[in-house]
This record gives structure tokens, sequence and C-alpha cells, in this order.
């Protein structure tokens, strides 16, 4: 039955001429595509983040308690983040001239100004998101000095920065100020 | 056209039943007479074991659900509860969790055959490419079952994957926050995994009707690779093909119930009995066998990026296999040469899911590079220009021939057709 009808539409306008039904169906169509679109937005942001996950603020870090070459994890919006108290030879080693760096950064960027012993960065591999190990003396830090990721061998200096390994970019830096001399809020 | 469907069942009930809704009719239709090659073998009971394997995971898995939790800080604790105080909850569990190992292996198995014999070649390519579709669908649900017991490697297993689309250059990051419903995973994450495992397994059941229905269009391939030239080369499906996936249902199902009762936790990992920790990576994050192979390919890239993209290469490569392919001849059975390439993919997949179960040092870096190449060496080259060099075994002139030593009756004109391929 569609199909006679359509020839008789078409032909009483002669075949290729756009019609007023043309524009008609464009417009019915867009209307539908928009309509539909404005319904999927809602269910897809949905799914980000909801306001008491954005919520979780920010963590106050006492440091004190941490010894020199030691570090701590603690935990900011579900996230390990390392504080590590570095020695001197650690600030050395990260001080030195490196070449060939993958994301190339100063160390002197990855810290606060006159507090070149505490390094506080998020402790999750830029590479696939494991947690790299490295916080205790006794653990293997790799040839760096700084963190080892256990799952695909990425290994970090003491600065944070990735040397070697599948890692695409250094440990990210969260946002953190320091409050007094020997605490830290994060976030 | 008034209205009714004129049904040949004589049962009274069925008879008005069919008459306004013929399923019988096409029930008797499609599985009943339908005209099926003869000369089948056992592989060509895979796609039957798989469909069963299906069933019985989506009916466990139901009764899972009755007794599962979907928060971070229950989920652990609800599959313990089910597996010591639920009745027959371990039975269930089991039964669903070697499931998924075996609904894999039959699936791989499957997707062998339809390489050996050509099966995705004209006029199947449609069917094959169903078929990569259902094996995408079965990846994810898979991967979402496995991050809702909660266990160290459910959550670094989400972790690890999930991060995987941090890859995409710009979008990646908004991306990952957006999959997690959050800054890690956590509490939403969980949630829309459940939500989605439970949803994919009947978008599954969606596909595999197409794939099948696709199948009844075109009628299934064989171990010759040849067309079906008449009736004398088929056989109706009922009782033949019933019978004789029966056969190998009975072997497949003792020996996916060797793994429940015996060896329940033979594909699982210990670290899963752990109850999740954000703070703690295992030493070691090992996907289920599985998806090993892919793991592996993802691991032999040293770029992020590249190993991404060529891990979901090589399953996107899949799609375009009808197409790079360019033997005339289906089965391999008349492919002297192709044979042995098709063994080293074998080879190749096999070492790969090896070198993806160790860390990636010293021999098995070598071992995943060597199968990574292979593998889309193969597909990329060999396959594209084998099919030019190739010289084929002569084809048998039907399937009838071969079977009934001598010819069997062929219709006058039939054999007089020009051989359809080579």
């Amino acid at each position: 039955m569609a199909e006679p009808m359509t020839a008789t539409a078409h032909g009483s306008h002669g075949g290729d001429e756009v019609t007023k039904r043309d524009f008609l169906k464009l417009v019915a169509g867009a209307g539908a595509a928009v309509g539909a679109g404005a319904m999927a937005w809602p269910l897809i942001d949905s799914m980000n983040p909801s306001k008491d996950v954005l919520a979780l603020s920010s963590i106050d870090v006492e440091l004190k308690s941490i010894q020199p070459g030691q570090a701590i994890t603690t935990m900011w919006r579900g996230k390990p983040v390392f504080v590590r108290h570095r020695t001197a030879e650690e600030i050395k080693a990260a001080r030195a001239e490196v070449k060939g760096l993958a994301d190339p950064a100063t160390d002197q960027d990855r810290v606060k100004p006159g507090k070149d012993e505490w390094l506080v960065v998020v402790g999750i591999c830029t590479h696939l998101g494991c947690v790299p190990v490295g916080n205790k003396p006794t653990d293997q830090r790799g040839e760096y000095g700084g963190w080892f990721c256990p799952c695909h061998g990425s290994q970090y200096d003491t600065s944070g920065r990735v040397r070697h390994g599948p890692a695409p970019a250094n440990l990210p830096i969260p946002p953190y100020a320091f409050l007094t001399d020997t605490k830290i809020k994060i976030g | 056209m008034a209205g009714l469907h004129k049904s040949e069942f004589t049962n009274p009930v069925i008879n008005w039943v069919d008459s306004r809704l013929p399923v019988f009719t096409m029930m008797q239709k499609e599985y009943g007479v339908f005209p099926t090659p003869k000369n089948f073998n056992y592989f060509w009971n895979f796609g039957a074991l798989a469909m069963v394997t299906l069933m019985i995971m989506i009916a466990t898995g139901i009764f899972l659900a009755m007794n599962y939790t979907a928060h971070t800080s229950m989920a652990f604790d609800s599959v313990q509860r089910i597996m010591r105080d639920v009745n027959y909850g371990w039975l269930i569990r089991y039964v669903h969790s070697n499931g998924a190992s075996m609904f894999f292996l039959v699936t791989y198995i499957h997707i062998f055959r339809g390489l050996y014999y050509g099966s995705y070649k004209a006029p199947r390519e449609l069917l094959w490419i169903l078929g990569v579709v259902i094996l995408l669908i079965m990846m994810a649900t898979a991967f979402f079952g496995y991050v809702l017991p909660w266990g160290q490697m459910s959550y670094w297993g989400a972790t690890v994957i999930t991060n995987l689309f941090s890859a995409i250059p710009v979008v990646g990051e908004p991306i990952v926050t957006w999959l997690w419903g959050g800054f890690s995973v956590a509490n939403p994450t969980l949630n829309r995994f459940f939500a989605l495992h439970y949803l994919l397994p009947f978008v599954l059941i969606g596909i595999v009707f197409l794939h099948i229905a696709a199948l009844h269009v075109t009628g299934s391939n064989n171990p010759l690779g040849i067309d079906v030239k008449g009736p004398q080369d088929t056989l109706p499906f009922h009782p033949y093909y019933t019978i004789k996936d029966s056969v190998g249902l009975c072997v497949f199902l003792a020996i996916f119930a060797a793994f429940v009762f015996f060896a329940p936790n033979f594909f699982g990992a210990a670290d899963n009995e752990i109850p999740a920790n954000p703070m703690v990576t295992p030493a070691e994050i090992v996907p289920e066998w599985y998806l090993l192979p892919f793991y592996a390919i993802l691991r032999s890239v040293p770029s992020k990026l590249g190993g991404v993209l060529m891990m979901f290469g090589s399953i996107g490569l899949l799609f375009i296999v009808p197409w790079l392919d360019t033997s005339p001849v289906r089965s391999c059975k008349f492919r002297p040469v192709y044979r042995w390439f098709l063994a080293l993919l074998v080879i190749a997949c096999i070492v790969l899911g090896m070198v993806g179960a160790h860390r990636p040092e010293g021999i098995w870096v070598i071992l995943g590079r060597v199968g990574t190449a292979y593998y889309f060496l193969h597909f990329l080259v060999i396959l594209p220009v084998l099919g030019k060099l190739e010289r084929p075994l002569p084809l048998p002139e039907s399937i009838s021939k071969p079977v009934l030593r001598g010819g069997g009756p062929l219709p006058a004109g039939a054999a007089a057709k020009p051989m359809e391929k080579a």
C-alpha cells in the first residue's frame, strides 16, 4: 500500500524536487534525535561521580612520626597517597641531571619550596593503576631507589618520576599545602 | 490472508496454538527436518555445547543473585555466606564459576572449528561477525562477574582493566572516572558491574538468536567445506544431530562435573580469597586463563597506548578475517600449507597464554613478543598472501561421494554442475 502512494507523491512533484514533506521529515527526525539525546545524557551522566563522592574533601597528615628514608601511605579520595621523608642522598639523586625522561620534570617542581625532604605523590602507577611498592626501606624499590610496580615492572626514582617500564607518566602530585612544619593538608 | 496459519499438527491443542502463532511449525522446520550436511564430525558439537553452557550460566546466576549483595562492605561476606550457609550455595557457585571456564573452552574450540574449516567464508561472513560480537560480550560479562566476589584479584583486575581506557589520549581520564563513578574502583563501580553482569547474558541471548537465524539462512558449513548439492548430501537435524549433540553433551558435562566436584578451585586464584584492599596490590595480577593470551599481547608492547591498541586489535582482526583470507577453498583438509600455519597460530595462542601467566621477565618477554608478532603476521600477511600462492588439493565432487565411497545416487544434472570453488 505504501509503495504506490509514495510513487504518486513523488510523481506529482517531479521526482527530484524538494518538497515541504521532505522538510517536515527532516525536522521530525532531527527533533526525535535531539530528544533521544537529551534523554540519554542524564542516564550517561548518572554514571559520573556523584555529589557524595565528590564531597570526599581533604585530609590532614601528621608528618612527625615519619623517619627519614621512610614513607607512609594515606588515603585521599579512595586513592593511596605516599608521603615520603627523603634522606639527603635521595634528594641528591633526585636533583642529579638525567636525560631522556619519559615525562620530563625537575625535582624542584615536584616538592614545596624549602621542604625538599618531603615528597607527596599519588601512589598509583600511571600504567594501569597498581600500587607500587617501596615505602619501607626493606621493600624492593627498583634501580632508581624510588618505587617499583610489581604488576608490569615500572620503576620510579626518588622524585616519583618514571625511569623504566611501561608507565607513561610520573606519579602525580596531589594538591596539598603545609599547615605547620609537621602537618600537611591534602586536597 | 484470512489470518490463520495452516498448521499441519494433528493434536488439537497444538494445532490451535500453531494456527495462531506458528512456533511449532517453526521449531519443526528449523530443528526437526532442517536439512543438515551429513558429514559433520564432533567439532560440530561445540555450538550446541556453548548454548547449553549459556543456559546453565543464566540459571545458576539468577539463583546466585538472590543471595548476593552488591556493596563493597558486604559483597565478599555475601559470597562466603553462599558458600557456607545457603543450601547448595557451594554447588551453584562452583557450577557458575567453573561454567565460565567451560563456556570459554567450548567457545574457543568452536572458533577454532570455524578457522580450520573456513566457516567464516562467503556466504557466512555475517554469521562469523555475530560470533565475534558474542565473544566480545562474553569477555565483558566474564570480567564483570569476576569483580563481584570483591576479593583482591577482583579489585585489582577491575583496576587494571578499567585503566586500559586511560591510554586513550585526551578523553582517557574522564572516561575512566565515568566508568568508576568515582576516583578509584569503589562501591559505585561494583554496583554498576553487577547491573551489567546481569544484563549482558540476556543481550547475549539476543545475539545468539541472530547468530542461529543467520546460520539457518546459509545452512551449516561441513568438514569438506563444499556446498550442499542436494537432499542426498543432508540429513534432517532431528534425530541425527540431536543425538550426535547429546553424545558430545554427555562427555562435556562429565568433564564439567569433574571440575565442579573434584577440583572446583582449579581455575581460581588464591588471592581472590582475600577481601579487596585498595591500599595493597597483590604481588602478581593474573587474569583468568581465557584472557591470558590477550593480557600477554598487552604486556608485550613497551608502550601503554600501543599495548592497549594491539590487545583490542587482536580481537578486532577477527571481524575482518572473512576478507583477509583470499583462498577460495574453505576446509583446511584441502589446504596442505595453510594447515600448518593454523597449527602455528594455535601454538602461538597457547604460548601467549603461558606468557600471560608469568612475570614479564627474561625468556617470557621474548616469547611474548614472538607470539604477538606471529599472531598479527598470521592474520595480516599469511592469510591474504598464502591464499594466492597455495595450490589446494582437489575437492571432492560432492559431500555424498566420499561418504558413500563411490557416489550414492546423484540427481540428474548435479554432477554436471561446475565445482563452485577452486
